[in-house]
């Protein structure tokens, strides 16, 4: 199937939550469009509302308002199951925590997502994934066992591995040191370059949005360009 | 992808990782005990059917009062079983000192098919099996025929118009029992003989007799064959589990084990569900990433559920394994119990375990494991998007709904099942609302106290839910130690209490009236004080109400054996000591108006109820009075007892015998010779053999018990375990931030104590709670037995818990303290 030339779409989105000091506004008729291979950084104060943003593209959360489109579908036309479909190979993951399963090796990671969507030859994907960003020799350990860098290495090689057209990354960097970090954003602009497939990122440190085609920032619910 | 090889990858890979052994531990444990008793049942029934067997010294008995068409015989053989034909008739034999009434029973080659024939050779030797009966020309005889009639092995007597010789004593008939009251001396003889007698014509009162054994599927086969062809003067009769005497204490047996089982699904039901809850609360942020990378729900459904039933199977698979090797060690612990080696158990316990494992498993793990499923893939960005709470009501709903399938299934009684289910889901509601209660107490606590004991309370109760599960898992855990405690020290001891050792081991029958106050007499003389004589009157039971009553109208063997026969009827003023009247009211006084009292088995087994007139032929008139109580007999304490009694008023005119039973202590053989030279007509009958094996069967029985209940105890454990465990996730976050604000480690080991040793007494008052009314409802409802108030439970029980959780809690959860707090935060984080 060939993805259309735009991957993710904001029009008009909003996001309202209702709290226990009263209503909030998070987003506010925002719009946004992303096309494919290109990496957009999302700059803003804490609370601005960037996860939200990214939550709400990746469909994992539901907007009041406007509409978001991945990948060529609408999201508010599919169901939960059918937004996890829909993500399923196409859509890749880079959390601030890493979310390694911790019952599962290095490899048995990055093979998760290549099993639950049935992909061919996953375990070859995985081996090549892992290679990618270096960690063959450590590819029967336990996220328990390995260093902040390396589980940020497995996750983006378990990002990777499926091939998606997108890649979200919350904060990648957010719990690494300077150094670590740094290796981080070459290892995720390297097989974004790769894999050609759009990176849109939440972060607070300059120096990775400046490495990004695009920089936005979040401010009273809506974006504004940087560049 | 074939959603089993990922769902088995996914297990393989939560095996590995430790996740998965407490849910295993306590499958397995379940499984094993349901497994175990199953087998161990299987073949202990198996074995008295057996035995059964031997009474009838067949599988199959045809009685008839006609000669039994060869057909019958023929069609047997024909299918490969084996036969073999009695005779029985009383008759007169003779002698130099006179003429005798015998009952003499004439025997074909193939006799006895079940069971063992044993005789004498001589006075003063031991008796020997023989294979089979006399042979032609021969007779055997029971010893006191010798006494009565001054004859010797070696003589001949006179059997109608032949001579035969007295060849042996006979000491062993299997199927003498049958015509237990019909206690003429006996005689065996040669069928090849009875021509000679002329004792039997056409118009003989005799009962002829055609023995079938052989595999229980050809013996069945063939039963179906027969029935159609049943002449109206015969019956058949199938080895059922015929011992009436060991009937009460093998039930009983059978009772406490499935007891044990039913306690040890229930305390590992608990340590199932306690298992799964942490469980799904490891696994949250694994399926939140899982949504994330694009598992829909469905697929999350289909895998969890496979991956439940692969574990559900494996496991139970290897509890089945360690039951049949449990069991293997129960059956040698126990060798020789009821009296020979137990045949090999059947593979019908296997289904059972199984299906019990997977039940148990769905039920208690599936519901919280689907919460699993609605887990937000947000939470994988955001942890305060939170996890699904499983909905307690359904979760409480499969796991009661689980429990109550099985426990219908396993108790094999509906009535004790409901019973128990009520009692359980009482149990549970009644733990529920309590810990609740004691939680928001300690909550108060908290408030006026300081230090560890304001954490260690405030901890408690911070987590309402999270505190019902622990205590609740310390309840049901010590709950089943205590009531293995109760179970051992009383209903036990009970148990073994309910058959004294002066239980009586003589019966005498046949007194006739004018004896009863002479005998009473001797026996007083002779310093054995029980002198209960009790009439005996025969009568066939003719009329249930207007119905008139048809053996042919109960399907069940026993019932229609009963309606053919005569019974032995007896009437009194009081009901004997260990008879407990379980409906209406037995009589006031010797002058009541005609009415009946009847055995609850029997009047199950006739289809009798309270109100019902019933009418008996006795000696060639009809009698007949309303039922007015029936009466629950105790029929393993050798005192004498009827099926049916009447009062006074209704049979006191009927010619009637007498019958008593008394505790002869051994070497009281004089004794006994000289009661049957002072009433010739009076039976004695030495009932030491079978009292002997009714107490073996009870000690072995609770040594059983005792066994099983081991599987209660690992359950127990394993769920104190659980519950230790359960709260361990949360507590690591906690204790990383309380160290990091600068609590010390002494400080945090002090709550925790306090936080342990408060939820053990909690969970220790209401176990003993609980322990004591289970012990006093299984005493009175169930067994039967006395019961005694225990004050020791409830120190042990409450102390004893809160001290040996209080340990157990503060040793598991210290590791958490000697470790870095950023490590504790960085792994909850």
């Amino acid at each position: 199937m060939s993805e259309p030339r735009t991957v993710s779409q904001a029009i008009g989105l909003g996001k309202h939550v209702n709290g226990p000091a009263g209503g909030l506004t998070i987003l506010d008729g925002l719009d946004l469009e992303i096309g494919a291979g290109e990496a957009v950084a999302i700059l803003g104060a804490s609370g601005s509302g960037k996860s939200t943003l990214l939550s709400l593209l990746a469909g994992l959360d539901e907007a009041t308002a406007g509409e978001v489109w991945l990948c060529g579908r609408r999201i508010a036309d599919l169901d939960e199951d059918g937004r996890s479909e829909l993500r399923g190979g196409r859509v890749g993951f880079v959390f601030q925590n890493f979310q390694l399963l911790p019952t599962l090796t290095a490899r048995e990671n990055v093979l998760l997502p290549l099993e639950l969507t049935g992909t061919e030859g996953a375990a070859e994907r995985a081996d090549a994934a892992l290679e990618r960003v270096g960690l063959t020799a450590r590819a029967g350990h336990y996220p328990r066992q390995l260093s902040g860098g390396e589980q940020q290495r497995v996750a983006i090689a378990r990002a990777y591995a499926p091939r998606p057209s997108v890649l979200f990354a919350d904060e990648p960097t957010g719990n690494l040191d300077q150094q670590t970090g740094e290796q981080i954003i070459e290892l995720l602009l390297e097989l974004r370059e790769a894999a050609d497939a759009a990176l849109i990122l939440v972060t607070h440190d300059p120096r990775l949005a400046e490495r990004c085609d695009r920089r936005l920032r979040m401010r009273d619910g809506r974006l504004e360009s940087l560049t | 992808m074939n959603v089993w090889r990922i769902a088995l990858r996914l297990l393989r890979r939560d095996w590995r990782s430790g996740e998965l052994y407490l849910l295993a531990a306590a499958l397995v444990i379940t499984v094993a005990a349901v497994t175990a008793v199953g087998f161990f049942t299987d073949r202990v029934e198996t074995s008295i059917e057996r035995q059964g067997s031997e009474l009838i010294a067949s599988d199959l008995a045809i009685d008839s009062s006609a000669p039994i068409p060869q057909t019958l015989d023929a069609e047997a053989k024909a299918r490969g079983l084996a036969t073999a034909r009695t005779v029985e008739f009383r008759s007169v034999v003779v002698a130099d000192q006179g003429p005798r009434l015998v009952n003499i029973k004439a025997v074909d080659p193939g006799y006895p098919l079940r069971g063992e024939l044993r005789v004498r050779q001589g006075v003063d030797t031991l008796d020997e099996p023989a294979p089979q009966g006399p042979s032609q020309g021969e007779v055997w005889v029971e010893s006191r025929l010798l006494a009565l009639l001054g004859v010797r092995i070696g003589d001949t007597l006179g059997v109608g118009e032949t001579r035969l010789r007295i060849g042996a004593v006979l000491t062993q008939e299997p199927d003498a029992g049958r015509s237990f009251f019909n206690i003429a001396p006996r005689v065996m003889m040669n069928a090849a003989d009875l021509e000679a007698t002329g004792l039997i014509g056409p118009a003989s009162r005799a009962t002829y007799r055609l023995l079938i054994a052989g595999e229980d599927e050809r013996v069945a086969s063939y039963r179906d064959w027969l029935e159609p062809r049943l002449a109206a003067n015969m019956s058949a009769e199938s080895a059922s589990k015929a011992r009436p005497e060991f009937a009460t204490a093998v039930d009983r047996a059978a009772r406490f084990l499935h007891l044990a089982t039913l306690t040890t699904l229930l305390v590992a039901g608990a340590a199932i569900a306690l298992a799964s809850h942490r469980l799904v609360e490891r696994q949250t942020d694994a399926v939140a990433v899982m949504r994330c990378l694009g598992a829909p729900r469905r697929l999350l459904i289909r895998i969890f559920v496979l991956r439940l039933v692969l574990f559900g199977l494996i496991a139970s698979l290897v509890g089945c394994l360690l039951g049949w090797l449990a069991q293997a060690g129960l059956v040698d612990t126990l060798s020789g119990w009821l009296g020979e080696e137990l045949p090999p158990p059947s593979a019908a316990p296997l289904l059972v375990g199984v299906t019990t494992g997977l039940v148990s498993l769905l039920g208690f793990a599936l519901p919280p494991l689907l919460q699993l499923a609605q887990v937000t893939p947000l939470r994988a960005l955001r942890r305060d998007a939170g996890r699904p709470r499983a909905s307690a009501a359904i979760t409480l709903a499969a796991a009661a709904l689980a429990l109550g399938l099985l426990i219908l299934w396993q108790a094999q009684d509906p009535t004790l099942a409901w019973k128990l289910i009520a009692g359980v889901l009482g149990a549970l509601a009644t733990l529920i609302l309590c810990v609740l209660l004691l939680v928001r107490l300690a909550g108060g606590l908290a408030g006026r106290t300081r230090g560890v004991w304001r954490l260690g309370l405030a901890a408690l109760a911070r987590r309402p839910s999270g505190a019902v599960l622990q205590i609740g898992g310390f309840g049901i855990g010590i709950l089943a130690l205590l009531l293995l405690a109760v179970v051992r020290l009383d209903l036990l001891r009970a148990w073994e209490d309910s058959l004294p050792t002066d239980a009586p081991n003589y019966f005498l029958i046949n007194i006739q009236p004018q004896e009863v106050e002479p005998l009473r007499d001797f026996l007083a003389e002779s310093g054995i004080e029980r002198t209960d004589i009790l009439p005996m009157i025969r009568g066939r039971l003719t009329h249930i109400g207007d119905h008139q009553v048809e053996p042919s109208d109960y399907q069940d063997p026993r019932a229609e054996r009963l309606a053919t026969r005569e019974f032995n009827l007896s009437y009194g003023t009081e009901p004997q000591p260990d008879n407990r009247i379980a409906a209406g009211a037995w009589w006031p006084d010797a002058e009541a108006p005609p009415q009946f009292s009847v055995e609850t088995g029997i009047a199950e087994t006739l289809g009798i109820a309270l109100g019902d007139t019933l009418t008996f032929w006795v000696s060639g008139h009809a009698v007949s009075g309303p039922v007015t109580s029936l009466r629950e007999v105790q029929w393993d304490s050798f005192n004498v007892n009827f099926f049916v009694v009447s009062s006074p008023a209704l049979l006191r005119d009927e010619a009637a015998t007498y019958i008593t039973s008394f505790h002869l202590p051994a070497g009281s053989d004089a004794l006994i010779a000289e009661l049957s030279r002072r009433f010739p007509s009076v039976t004695p009958l030495d009932v030491d053999a079978i009292l002997d094996q009714v107490r073996q069967v009870i000690d072995r029985g609770v040594l059983a018990v005792e066994y099983v209940f081991a599987f209660t105890l690992v359950a127990g454990l394993l769920v104190m375990y659980a519950g230790i465990q359960a709260s361990l996730e949360d507590r690591r976050a906690e204790h990383g931030i309380l160290r990091t604000l600068g609590a010390g480690r002494r400080a945090l080991l002090g709550s925790l104590a306090v936080e342990f040793a408060a939820a053990g007494l909690l969970a220790g008052l209401l176990a003993s709670v609980f322990a004591e009314t289970t012990g006093w409802l299984l005493a009175e409802q169930l067994f039967e037995l006395e019961f005694s108030f225990n004050p020791w439970l409830w120190v042990m029980g409450v102390l004893g818990s809160g001290l040996a959780i209080g340990l157990a809690g503060t040793l598991a959860t210290y590791p958490l303290l000697i470790r870095p707090p950023l490590q504790a935060l960085r792994r909850a984080g």
